[in-house]
């Protein structure tokens, strides 16, 4: 852990990363400090508002402040980011490991369950999955979840393979260690680096899905805030009210580049090859 | 090469059958009756029970794949509950204009990273390369239903040099291409400015230096021969993502593929609609991803042995 913070330190791109992700996520958490106005209280008379004093980033098509919306949508998308990278790199963990270290048969029908995910490209399954399922954004979490995984599997299940084959592992055996102890205590500490920088570029990814999600209505419902289906609806104004659609799309760019520049910085300070 | 072929092909088949089977699976994951999702819940008794027999829905699970293997067999996906046009027509009448678009985002995506990629290598903290690096961060960081919408402003409405929307003819191919085009270009940059500069420590490339090789031969004939291969497997990768893209790129630019076939499907819970589509997206990812492993073969023939 001191390894890692070291490394994010060490690294301008991680420490400029860090700071945007935390701008970010401090958003989030106060966004009932920071923002003055309810983010789905309605005024017609004033739709469209451009930026002002009182409005900073203007009125959407309802009259409901921008900003506030900006501000309360980071809640979404980071809490959409934390809980799927959370719950597929737990699911990818499980199922590398079990792969990696149990070989054979075992690890081949893994193997092949996760070519045939990984033969659905990218969002399409969590499109198909998001539509048959429902828009909400506890199905998007669903959809996400299912199709995330197998990155990080891949990734353990590579390393476990590679680790189990050495001298300190056959040490921990020879003195009587059962295989869980032996993944648990010996073989996934020293995975943590490259967890830790699939898990930055996940949770980027999964930023992005869900906006793409709720862009196409299959996501986040209103008036629950989103920076996706805020572009979709901004995307109609784009001539007359260009503000309804910028401000959350430099959120949601600005988001992922800064997670984007973490893992690009860890990964080089780590010396991780090959995570996203 | 005969046998590597065959022994790829015969690799993709059981990856075939598990797309096939997870998009058989995936309308029995509805919540409830996927009938009344379909229908809506106030829809007469007679109409759900018509539909649930035209579907085969009536029938045990075992009994519904079998008929559903047997009629993909004869290509037959269903026909369409809204339209009721059979489905694998509706897909076959989008899916050209689908491959125009992202074969035209894949052109633009190579013409701008190849060179760039090379240049970035050859001149490290140059202009090309802090260009090179604004195009993988601008690739990486801003999706498609923001840099589309951005593209339309400003070279459609502001400028008029591009067509809004539509598909009718090469200018109202740019702007969706671009918008499609740019992530893979970032993807593909990076990855060609890292892979070229490690190949160019190679020793064979400090042989045909030593040779007298000019700096543009040991380039374009030495490096990028070699720097190919994980180009060609990013490019595999990146498909995908070039397939899930159009269903977006053609929704902002109205572009009348099989992307927006699958979101009008999607929005009328058109079912069968969205399982043909779903299905038709994905098995062109594993023949693309097929295609690719054959190149690896052809690029590097030491591959084609069986490991």
């Amino acid at each position: 852990m001191s390894r890692l913070l070291c490394g994010v330190l060490a690294s301008r791109q991680a420490v400029a990363g860090t700071l945007i992700v935390l701008l970010f996520a401090g958003m989030a958490l106060l966004a009932t400090e920071l923002t003055s106005y309810e983010p789905s209280r309605q005024d017609l008379s004033a739709d469209l508002q451009p930026p002002s004093r009182a409005h900073w980033c203007g009125r959407d098509k309802l009259g409901r402040d921008v900003l506030s919306r900006v501000v309360y949508g980071a809640r979404v998308s980071l809490l959409v980011g934390v809980v799927v990278v959370g719950i597929t790199g737990s699911i990818g963990l499980f199922i590398g490991a079990v792969a990696g270290y149990a070989g054979g048969r075992t690890d081949d029908v893994l193997m092949r369950l996760i070519d045939i995910l990984l033969a659905f490209p990218g969002i399409v399954l969590a499109i198909g999955l998001s539509a048959v399922l429902g828009p909400s954004l506890r199905n998007v979490l669903l959809a996400l979840s299912v199709i995330g995984w197998t990155g990080y599997a891949r990734l353990v299940r590579g390393e476990v393979l590679a680790w189990r084959e050495r001298e300190f592992v056959a040490a921990a055996v020879a003195l009587g260690a059962g295989p869980v102890r032996v993944v648990t205590r010996h073989i996934l500490p020293q995975l943590l680096a490259p967890l830790v920088v699939q898990a930055t570029f996940g949770m980027a990814g999964a930023i992005v899905a869900e906006a793409s999600l709720s862009f196409l209505g299959l996501g986040v419902q209103p008036p629950t805030p989103s920076w996706g289906a805020m572009l979709n609806e901004g995307r109609s104004f784009l001539l007359v009210a260009p503000h309804v659609a910028l401000f959350p799309g430099v959120a949601l760019t600005l988001t992922v580049f800064g997670l984007n520049l973490l893992g690009d910085g860890l990964r080089e300070v780590l010396d991780v090859r090959g995570s996203d | 090469m005969g046998t590597y072929i065959l022994r790829r092909v015969l690799l993709a088949v059981p990856t075939v059958f598990g797309v096939i089977t997870l998009v058989f699976l995936l309308i029995h994951l509805t919540p409830g009756d996927p009938v009344d999702v379909m229908l809506g819940e106030t829809a007469q008794a007679a109409d759900k029970v018509q539909l649930r027999r035209q579907m085969g829905l009536d029938r045990p699970l075992p009994v519904q794949y079998a008929r559903y293997l047997y009629h993909l067999a004869r290509g037959d996906l269903g026909r369409s509950l809204h339209s009721g046009r059979p489905v694998r027509r509706l897909i076959m009448a989008r899916y050209p204009a689908t491959l125009e678009l992202a074969s035209a985002a894949l052109v633009f995506a190579l013409g701008l990273a190849v060179p760039l990629g090379i240049l970035a290598a050859a001149r490290p903290h140059s202009i090309w390369d802090g260009l090179g690096r604004v195009v993988a961060v601008l690739g990486a960081a801003m999706p498609n239903f923001w840099l589309g919408p951005l593209l339309i402003l400003l070279f459609a409405i502001d400028l008029e040099w591009a067509p809004v929307s539509g598909r009718d003819g090469l200018a109202h191919l740019v702007l969706p291409a671009l918008t499609l085009g740019i992530g893979m270009a970032g993807v593909l940059t990076r990855m060609l400015r890292a892979t070229v500069l490690e190949r160019l420590g190679d020793d064979y490339v400090r042989t045909a230096r030593a040779k007298g090789a000019s700096e543009r031969r040991i380039l374009l004939m030495h490096t990028l021969r070699n720097a190919a291969l994980p180009v060609v497997t990013i490019l595999g990768l990146q498909a995908g993502a070039l397939l899930a893209g159009t269903i977006i790129t053609e929704t902002i630019f109205s572009w009348p593929g099989l992307g927006r076939l699958t979101l009008l499907a999607i929005q009328t819970r058109d079912y069968p609609l969205v399982q043909g589509c779903i299905l038709v997206i994905a098995l062109s990812y594993v023949g693309i991803n097929l295609f690719t492993d054959l190149m690896y073969g052809w690029i590097d023939p030491r591959l084609r042995r069986p490991s």
